[in-house]
Parts: C-alpha cells; structure tokens; sequence
C-alpha cells in the first residue's frame, strides 16, 4: 500500500522524517513535496480506491496507532478526508505548484503523467520568436517583486547578438515570510528545468545557472538530482527533447548575502566577485552574467512558463486583476493560524487571505499588521486589509508585493523594535557599494534608537534619512528599507513617541 | 601557523579542489565552498593558492571571503546551532527563543562553548516561515521550536 510523507523542509523541521521512517516498516511510502498546509505537517497521505486520503499533522509517535487505520479507513482524530476536497486545496488555483505534493518530485513518469513536458514540446514546435510572444501576451511578469514583463525581458535577450547567452534562475529567496522558490524546489524540481529549458530556446541560450541560496540545503540536493535525471532523459543536453536546441544547466550555491538576490549582485557573485550591486544600464539582458546577454528571471516565474506555453498565453492572462496577470503562490507566514502556500489569481483582499483562508493569528490573539513582500516590505496595518493583492494595488498604499510572501503579527508586536530590525538587517547585509544604503541604513538605527529615548526631534530626520535612502539607493536593499519603517512610523506613530529609555541591542 | 598550513596533505587537498572548479564559468564560490567542506574555515593560507591559480590578486580573493557571512576565517565548534532571527520567526517569539538559548547555553551568537562543542549563529530565514521560530543543526530542522525542542536537537547531535 502506497503512502507519501513530504520530504519538503518544513516537514522534515516538524518531523517528517522520523514519520517516513516509521511508516516504512508496513508501507511504500513515496516522499513527495508539500501540499502547502503547514500547519498540518506532516501530512500523511494514503491511497485507497484511487483517492488519496489525508492525517495530520502526525507526530512520530501517533504512527503505531495509524498503521491499521491507514489501512482500512477506520475513524481517526487525524484523519482530514481526501485530500483534494479539504478546503484549501479546493479554493486554490494551482498553475505553478499543480503538481507539487502529488507527485514524487524526482519520478520523471509521474511528471509527464500530470502534464510534464507539454510545455516544453510545444515550445520547440513553436519556435523562439512565438514563444516570447505567447509569454508576452500571458502578462507574466517578475514573480521576485520587480514585477517587470517576462515577454519584454525575453524578446531584449533574443534580439542581442553574442555568441554566448544564459538563463539565470534567482533562487535566492532570501525573504522572511516566502518559501515558494524552496516549495517548488523541492516538490516539482522539474517544471522549473522545462521553464528554463523553454526560456534557453526562446532566446537563444545554451547555458544556465540557477543560484540557490545556501540556507536551502535540502532543495540544492533535489534540484542537483532533477538535474542528473533531466539530462538522462533528454530535457537538458545536446539536443533538447530531440529537437535542433542545445540547452544545460547547473547549480549555483550562494553564500549567505541576501543582497545576491538583486540580480546584478547575484551576477557578480555568480561570476566569483563580491556580490555588490551593478549600476544600470548596462541592463543585465544585454550584458549580464559575464558580460554576455542573460535573463535572469525569477524562480516562479519561470516555473510558471511550462504552464503558459502547455495552455497558452491568453488562458493565463484571463486570470488576475489591472495589470497583475495569472495566478500568484500567496505564502502565509509567521503568526498565523493556518500558514502555507496558496496559489490564486491576483485580487484576494488582505482580510480574505489573512483572517479567512489564514484563519487569523496562532496566538488567538488579534491581527495587528501584515508585513507584505519580505523585510523589505511595508507593514500594512490591519484596518487597510481591504487592499486586493496585486503588483499596483499594493504600490498604491505604499506597500509591495514582492516575493507574495505575507508575514502576520499579532498586537504584542513591537513596531518600533520592527523598524528598527529593518535598518538594522539593511545595515548587515548592505553591500557597501552606495552611501545612501551603507551609511543610511546604521545613521536610521541610531535616530531610531534616538526617538526610543524620548526624542520626538529625530522622527523628522528618520523621515528624511527614508526619503534619501529611497530615491537615493543603488538597488531595492536601501530603496525598499523605508518602506518597513515609514509604514511602521505612519500606521503606529503612539509606538514612536519615546519611553524615556535607550533601547538594547535587539539582534546581533 | 595555522593547523592547516601544518598538516601534510593541506597542499594536495587545495590543489586537487581548485584543479575541480578551475576551468568552470565563476568557479571561486564552488571553490571556497569545497574548502570551508574539507576544513570547516577558510585558512588563509589557501588564499594566495587560489588567487594565483584564478589569475587573481590576493586582495580580490580577500574581498570575497570577507563578503559572505557563510564563509569562516577560523573553524567553529563542531556543531553549528543556527536559530532564525527574521520577522516570521520574530512573530512567533523568536527573539524570547534567542534569549532563552543564549542563557542555557552560556554563550551568545558568534561564539562557541569552552569545549568547543558548540557554535550558536543567527540566521535570517530558513524558509520555514509558516512553522516559526525555526533552528538548524547540521542536517536537522526543527520548527515550532522551543528550548526543549532546541535542547534535545543539541543533546541528540552529541553537542
């Protein structure tokens, strides 16, 4: 009797592992990805009568007392039902993550049985310049927050000459509050090779990198052994899926600087430099990863490309709202009742992700703010939740979407500790390449700390210092670092109206 | 001089990795990845290896190593305990999990335990956003993690 246990990294941090371990005395057990329900993880699936049925979340030790009842389907304060009816799953889109958590993530049969390689096949009886046109017309754009057109990205790298091009997949999800990139690793490593694959051809390139961040060890193995068996079976090589293109990849660790995930830095480091921020123009299409004609696109957005070439461009863009074309993996994070990965079309409100499909907070307690797009996103206080979820939408009240990661506090959550950790993490990681960014950012902790004390003259200056930072930067890293603390400043100002005494050093 | 500088096989070992990555597109981060696998640092002894063998100066390869926060200029303890220190875990008490930490082991982050057992580092995001605040050991996770939950991950590993 067949049953799965993921072996995505949350599982495994809430004991999968040692429930896969268990369950393999009386059963075949499959390690698949993440279905997206963390809070019920791990999530033992069982197929009876050709419906997989849910428990969870299974300690290691509950598995003694769920052999039997796995068997027959006997009652079980564990057990959820099918899987695919739980309520979750049925009010989700799934485009990009449709497979992930269905099936064995390194089992190139079960890909292709539910809809692997249609993409790619179709991308190759297309040729390159139809292909950028049907991601052109899918609305596709930047999945890493930039939110720049995919199709317009593609057609620049395929219009310049050069006798060498790449594909850069940025897997460096360094934000707090995404897991995405990771999910989609580690659950259908695959789509993202076909995606890479298709954008090889599209534009003429032979070579990619997809550079994972080091704190993902689990997902660099996946992705390391979908990329020995996409080459066995012919997806990567000489000669693609028997067709006239060459196209190979790699992976690329990196080293934990969360400014690599700026894609010039991440070229730089790429390249065996220092990962700081390349000014622009030259822009990256046309001299990029060593000089040469690169994309570099995100990792959704290019394992959301097999699905658009599969079912076309038009059918994606029906999907979503403005200018926020297709569906978007929403990941509900930190203190949230019912936490994970949600894909949907663009234009759930705030409130609906967060109180209705999130559930409200794990502490019980209320909702105070959101924080939007990673630590460089805005706090969004919980009265504005009526915001619907969209690259524009989201601009309009100061916040970003960024990497749809959405990181939930509860009213215990200090904001003005919370600014203070956005100036601080900037300060960190700043590359050190522009003054705005490198100076700005220690200068905002101690005015930060300044206002902590009681003094009510240096919320002016931190306003200041936001607005030089945020026209002023290099890059998103010191651009986007207001957004954080302006929203906490705005939303919250009884929060920074001074408590007499100095603050201690919060983090490191 | 450093222990590596004194062991006999330092030099084979470095060449044997440069000689693996040397002639692969960007090959120092591959390099200095396989170094800190082999001797758990980066001794600086290697760096003017590695810059001569890339067509490098020594400062370049400098510049490189000081970048990243993953690479080390001397070793750690044998077990690096790593708690997350990001929003989504500072939503969930991370920061309370810190200090309780800190305190049970004596030590706070970027140093290691007398016995050298034990390094304690912060870490920002290990992509378990959704079951915060979350650890890692080695090859172990833990999320939803509390002291005793931290307690056992560092007694079971033998820290």
């Amino acid at each position: 009797m067949r049953v799965w246990v993921p072996l995505d990294a949350a599982a495994k941090a809430l004991g999968a592992d040692e429930v896969a371990g268990a369950l393999a005395r009386d059963f075949d057990v499959t390690r698949n990805g993440t279905r997206g329900m963390i809070w019920l993880e791990p999530l033992v699936e069982v197929e009876r009568d050709g419906i997989r049925y849910g428990y969870g979340p299974v300690e290691p030790d509950d598995v003694a007392g769920l052999v039997d009842v796995l068997r027959s389907g006997a009652d079980h304060s564990l057990a959820l039902g099918p899987v695919e009816d739980l309520p979750w799953m049925k009010a989700q889109k799934r485009l990009t993550f449709a497979r992930v958590g269905v099936i064995d993530p390194l089992s190139v049969a079960e890909y292709e049985a539910q809809g692997g390689f249609a993409g790619l096949r179709r991308a190759i009886a297309l040729g390159p310049e139809a292909i950028v046109d049907e991601v052109t017309q899918s609305g596709l754009r930047g999945r890493g927050g930039a939110g720049f057109p995919t199709g317009i990205k593609w057609k620049t790298v395929a219009g310049a000459k050069a006798d060498q091009k790449y594909i850069v997949c940025n897997a460096d999800e360094g934000d707090s509050g995404s897991f995405a990139d990771r999910m989609l690793m580690e659950g259908d490593p695959l789509t993202l090779i076909e995606g890479m694959a298709i954008a090889g051809i599209a534009v003429g390139a032979t070579r990619g990198y997809c550079y994972i961040r080091s704190e993902y060890p689990d997902a660099i193995r996946v992705m390391e052994a979908a990329i020995t068996l996409a080459r066995e079976e012919g997806m990567l090589g000489a000669s693609v899926l028997g067709s006239a293109h060459a196209f190979d990849m790699e992976v690329r660790v990196g080293a934990g600087a969360y400014v690599c995930g700026e894609e010039t830095s991440l070229l730089n480091s790429l390249e065996g430099k220092r990962g700081t921020v390349r000014a622009k123009p030259p822009i990256p299409a046309l001299e990029g990863f060593l000089g040469k004609p690169t994309v570099v696109n995100n990792l959704i957005s290019l394992g959301t490309i097999p699905w658009i070439l599969a079912n076309g461009g038009a059918e994606y863009a029906k999907l979503g709202i403005g200018r926020s074309k297709g569906t978007i993996p929403i990941q509900i994070a930190g203190n949230v009742k019912h936490g994970g990965l949600f894909e949907a079309a663009f234009g759930l409100t705030l409130d609906q992700i967060i109180n209705e499909i999130g559930g409200g907070t794990a502490s019980g307690r209320p909702v105070k703010a959101a924080q939007v797009g990673g630590p460089l996103g805005a706090y969004i206080p919980a009265k504005d939740f009526d915001v619907p979820f969209g690259y524009e939408e989201l601009a309009g009240r100061e916040g970003l979407l960024g990497h749809a990661g959405i990181t939930v506090f509860d009213d215990s959550a200090d904001m003005l500790k919370l600014a203070r950790f956005a100036m601080e993490f900037c300060a960190v990681e700043s590359c050190g390449k522009c003054t705005p960014c490198r100076i700005g950012s220690v200068r905002g902790v101690e005015t930060i700390d300044r206002i902590a004390a009681g003094d009510a003259d240096a919320i002016p200056v931190l306003t200041d210092l936001c607005n030089t930072m945020k026209w002023g930067s290099l890059c998103a890293l010191g651009g986007f670092a207001p957004f954080p603390v302006m929203s906490a400043l705005t939303h919250f100002p009884d929060e920074f109206s001074g408590r007499g005494t100095p603050r201690k050093e919060a983090a490191e | 001089m450093s222990h590596a500088a004194i062991s006999a096989d330092f030099s084979d070992r470095l060449d044997a990795i440069i000689a693996l990555h040397k002639e692969r597109e960007g090959p120092l981060l591959p390099i200095l990845h396989d170094i800190q696998a082999e001797w758990d640092y980066i001794p600086e002894e290697a760096q003017p290896v590695i810059a001569a063998a890339l067509g490098m100066t020594r400062a370049e390869v400098h510049g490189v190593v000081s970048f990243y926060h993953d690479f080390r200029d001397h070793p750690a303890g044998r077990h690096v305990l790593r708690l997350c220190r990001a929003e989504a875990c500072q939503s969930m008490g991370a920061d309370a999990l810190a200090d309780q930490v800190r305190a049970a082991l004596g030590i706070d982050f970027h140093e290691t335990t007398p016995d050298g057992r034990l390094t304690l580092e912060p870490v920002f995001c290990l992509g378990l956003c959704a079951c915060g605040p979350s650890a890692q050991m080695g090859d172990r996770l833990l999320g939803r993690a509390n002291l005793a939950k931290v307690q056992k991950l560092v007694a079971e590993a033998g820290a």
